[in-house]
């Protein structure tokens, strides 16, 4: 049951547009710096297509594809229409607002700065409190679900919610407390020093709490890849769930370990002590816990699709598997993508490799096969999944899909396996050029230009994603039938409290944020003379 | 189910959930603050307290450490948002009246026709610093040091707001313009030489950098030099000596010929 379709639409267009416009600078850039192109003789416009890129691409883009998938979901997996869609049009405009107001002082230069914003580094007030609207935008979106969780519990008491609703709250639940370091950070900080009110900053403080929010935003924008392997994928191909108790386990221990471990962001920093680092390196490691439950359950859900189709033998069922379904190929391309990018991960999270690609190439290249591919690529499917429910016509062009996602991966990897690998050559991140003529660097070469035509061929595929969607809104009218999501092999028929509410879960995300991060956080804020004159952006 | 079914040690979820949770969190807190900081053979600490103190960040002051003595004076020019804005016109008058002393070197137009800067319209922020660091002793020059040192913070402020509110206009002697120099547009990625606009106001202006277009060609070269072998050390943190000394003495002549060849009306605009 999908009523307001529109409002759903709208995330959605608008999520692809900016994505669209972001993925041609992050082309740009590959080109920019790589040996096929002329140096840039103004290096800022780099760092300018650089905030914007990370910008839409880090906070914009995956923000409205949660909202709006969590729209979706709460309609169509709690059987029950929208409650606040005033509100949620309010968020939306927000969001827009926001991204309107950030765009134009990254886009004249004045906030050069990076999504991660470089505090003493000081742009323009308005990027900043663009960026806020967009996050409180959201966190209104955060509050309807929460909301019509509620008002479906009051009529169904005791019931069991629904898998894709329970996980779509826990990521909403996620991102409110998540999102709150980025804020403080902002909001008592940046925001004073940016609007003429002081002229220092403490760095360091600002750097711990940009990495509360930074880890956990990452699963943010998993959640909606996690649901989609979930509750999408089985049904697509014709399976089940292989057991609704372990993703709920998986979604509550992303809750409760993602919050907590930020640090390992902060291994190279001096104003953390020693002996935290070690906790959230220890709290990292638990993070792959839900992962590979993730992998195990969706593995087990796809051989029971494969079985049901007559698949054989210890691993013949593989190919009894329907190939040809997008949703099949976007699954495992996902996961191909997923199980490098984790080994990749495993690195990061150690305090001592970590200091071997900290501030790397590598660094990019990692999180752009995680997140531009594992995730981003059941974004895609999600959007196919939804789309003739919510435009109610036929996607008809499925060689076109199957030819968009192949490229989207064949492209990622090209661009992302040079790219770890000039990292560990020690190729710093960030940089608006390199002197390939110089003997120290010039075998680099040729991976940088691999990864740059990888970007070409990422650039194609999203081309069609937006043409495929675009087409998709002119083809003539069906009618789709209700959405669904998969079912489990034992749909429950009741579910203990603590799996069918997030009061625990919350509770000890909150708890154990305060023990990971409280100390460290008074300590600095408590300090003197831990500040530093602020450097701003174009200014004299 | 509400919460009172939740939190209660009676409910198992409630129990492994917290019981877990709290388990490894002792644990890896052990592990961190205590067992990990005495594994470093080659750190000494006191007592256990101290080990858990500086595994948690407390800031300790090191011992027996004392600064370390430095040979030649630094720049030790404080700037602040408030120190040079909105000049007012008495105060631009007292500047233009200090400067008539500037004149016969610096040229009664700012323009200099001796191979000195020119100081027409250069940024506020620059004069400033120059002045104090030749005032300190952190920048020395037989002609310049002795007018510099008997001038008050508010004769050094004065000045510097006049000569910026000054046009800039062109050098004496222009020559015609030249192309830019590679060492100008892109730097040196790998000698760590940032392309000179990124500071020097073409691209961006870095507060205390100077523009340099229309300046007397020898004067940029002997600074530059003078910047190289260390003889002139009033940049912060070695900006640009660091700079200078990864120059070839080609590139130095290039980018001299250079600036000395344009005219200074094309420089970036101050707020
Ligand atoms: C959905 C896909 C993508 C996402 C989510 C994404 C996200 C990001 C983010 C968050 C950054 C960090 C910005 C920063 O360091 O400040 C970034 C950097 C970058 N991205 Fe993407 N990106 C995506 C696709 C692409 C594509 C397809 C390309 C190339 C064609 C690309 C090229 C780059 C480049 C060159 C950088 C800068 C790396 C550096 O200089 O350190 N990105 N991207
Ligand atoms: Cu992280």
């Amino acid at each position: 049951m999908l009523v307001n379709r529109k409002l759903i639409l709208a995330h959605f267009w608008l999520a692809f547009a900016v994505f669209g416009i972001a993925l041609t600078l992050g082309a740009w850039q590959m080109f920019i710096r790589s040996p096929i192109g002329t140096w840039l003789s103004n290096p800022e416009l780099y760092y300018r297509s650089l905030t914007a890129h990370g910008t839409v691409m880090g906070y914009v883009f995956p923000t409205l594809v949660a909202m709006g998938f969590g729209y979706a979901i709460s309609e169509a997996a709690l059987q029950q229409r929208l409650v606040g869609v005033r509100w949620a049009w309010v968020g939306f405009w927000l969001i827009v607002a926001g991204s309107v107001m950030a765009v134009i002082p990254i886009a004249l230069g004045r906030a050069s700065v990076l999504y991660t914003f470089y505090p003493p580094l000081i742009g323009n007030v308005f990027y900043y409190l663009g960026v806020v609207l967009v996050v409180v935008g959201s966190w209104i979106w955060v509050a309807l679900m929460s909301v019509n969780l509620r008002v479906w519990r009051r009529a169904h008491p005791g019931a069991p919610v629904p898998l894709a609703m329970f996980a779509n709250v826990a990521g909403s639940y996620l991102w409110a407390w998540t999102a709150v370091g980025a804020a403080l950070e902002l909001l008592l900080q940046i925001i004073p020093v940016a609007a003429g009110l002081k002229s220092t900053i403490d760095a360091g403080l600002a750097r711990v709490f940009f990495s509360w929010t930074l880890h956990a935003i990452v699963y943010f924008w998993l959640m909606p890849t996690y649901i989609a392997y979930y509750t999408i994928v089985p049904r697509a191909i014709g399976g089940r769930i292989y057991s609704d108790s372990m993703a709920r386990i998986s979604f509550i221990l992303f809750l409760v370990v993602a919050m907590p471990i930020g640090m390992h962001h902060t291994f190279a920093d001096p104003q953390v002590g020693a002996g935290f680092k070690f906790i959230h390196s220890a709290f990292t490691a638990l993070v792959a816990l839900p992962t590979l439950l993730t992998v195990f359950t969706i593995c087990a859900s796809v051989e029971i699709a494969a079985r049901l189709r007559g698949g054989r033998g210890m691993f013949g069922w593989i190919r009894a598997l329907p190939w040809d379904n997008p949703m099949m190929l976007a699954l495992a391309f996902s996961f191909i993508m997923l199980g490098f990018g984790g080994a990749g991960g495993l690195i990061n999270m150690s305090y001592q490799l970590d200091a071997s690609i900290h501030n790397t190439q590598w660094i990019t290249g990692h999180f752009h096969l995680i997140f531009g591919g594992a995730i981003v690529i059941m974004y895609f499917a999600i959007a196919y999944d939804l789309w003739p429910h919510l435009t109610g016509r036929e996607l008809i062009d499925v060689r076109l899909i199957r030819t968009q996602l192949w490229l989207w991966f064949i492209g990622m990897i090209v661009t992302t396996f040079p790219w770890h690998w000039v990292g560990i050559l020690g190729m710093p991140r960030r940089m608006a050029y390199f002197d390939f003529g110089d003997p120290a660097i010039a075998p680099q070469a040729l991976s940088v230009t691999l990864s740059a035509i990888g970007g070409f061929i990422l650039l194609a595929s999203g081309i069609m994603f937006i043409v495929i969607l675009a087409r998709g809104m002119r083809t003539p009218k069906i009618d789709a039938g209700p959405y669904r999501f998969a079912l489990a092999v034992h749909q429950p028929a009741t579910v203990p409290v603590a799996l069918n509410t997030h009061a625990l879960w919350v509770a000890l995300m909150i708890g154990l944020t305060l023990t990971n991060y409280g100390y460290p956080i008074l300590n600095l804020a408590l300090s003197s003379g831990t500040s530093v004159p602020a450097v701003y952006v174009g200014a004299q | 189910m509400s919460t009172r079914d939740l939190f209660t040690l009676r409910n198992s979820h409630f129990r492994i959930g917290v019981g877990i949770t709290a388990a490894i969190l002792i644990v890896t807190a052990i592990a961190g603050f205590i067992v990990l900081p005495f594994a470093q053979p080659w750190v000494k600490f006191a007592d256990v307290w101290d080990a858990i103190c500086s595994a948690a960040g407390v800031p300790q002051r090191a011992a027996g450490v004392t600064a370390p003595e430095q040979g030649k004076r630094l720049s030790e020019v404080v700037l602040t948002s408030n120190t040079l804005a909105r000049p007012s016109q008495e105060a631009i008058g007292r500047g233009a009246t200090l400067a008539q002393r500037c004149a016969i070197c610096h040229g009664p137009t700012g323009v200099s026709r001796a191979d000195s800067p020119n100081l027409a319209g250069q940024y506020a922020a620059v004069i400033y610093k120059q002045l104090h660091d030749f005032r300190s002793g952190a920048r020395t020059n037989a002609v310049m040091s002795p007018f510099a040192i008997n001038l008050t913070d508010q004769e050094i402020t004065d000045l510097s707001n006049y000569y910026a509110y000054l046009p800039r206009l062109p050098a004496y002697h222009p020559t015609p313009q030249l192309p830019k120099p590679n060492i100008v547009i892109y730097g040196a990625p790998m000698r760590g030489i940032a392309p000179c606009g990124a500071c020097h106001g073409s691209l961006d202006n870095k507060t205390g950098s100077p523009w340099l277009e229309g300046q007397s060609e020898a004067y940029m070269k002997a600074q530059l030099h003078a910047f190289a072998a260390g003889e002139r050390r009033n940049d912060i943190s070695q900006q640009m000596r660091n700079i200078a000394r990864a120059m070839t003495p080609q590139e130095i002549e290039a980018a001299a010929a250079y600036y000395a060849s344009q005219p200074p009306d094309v420089v970036k605009a101050v707020d």
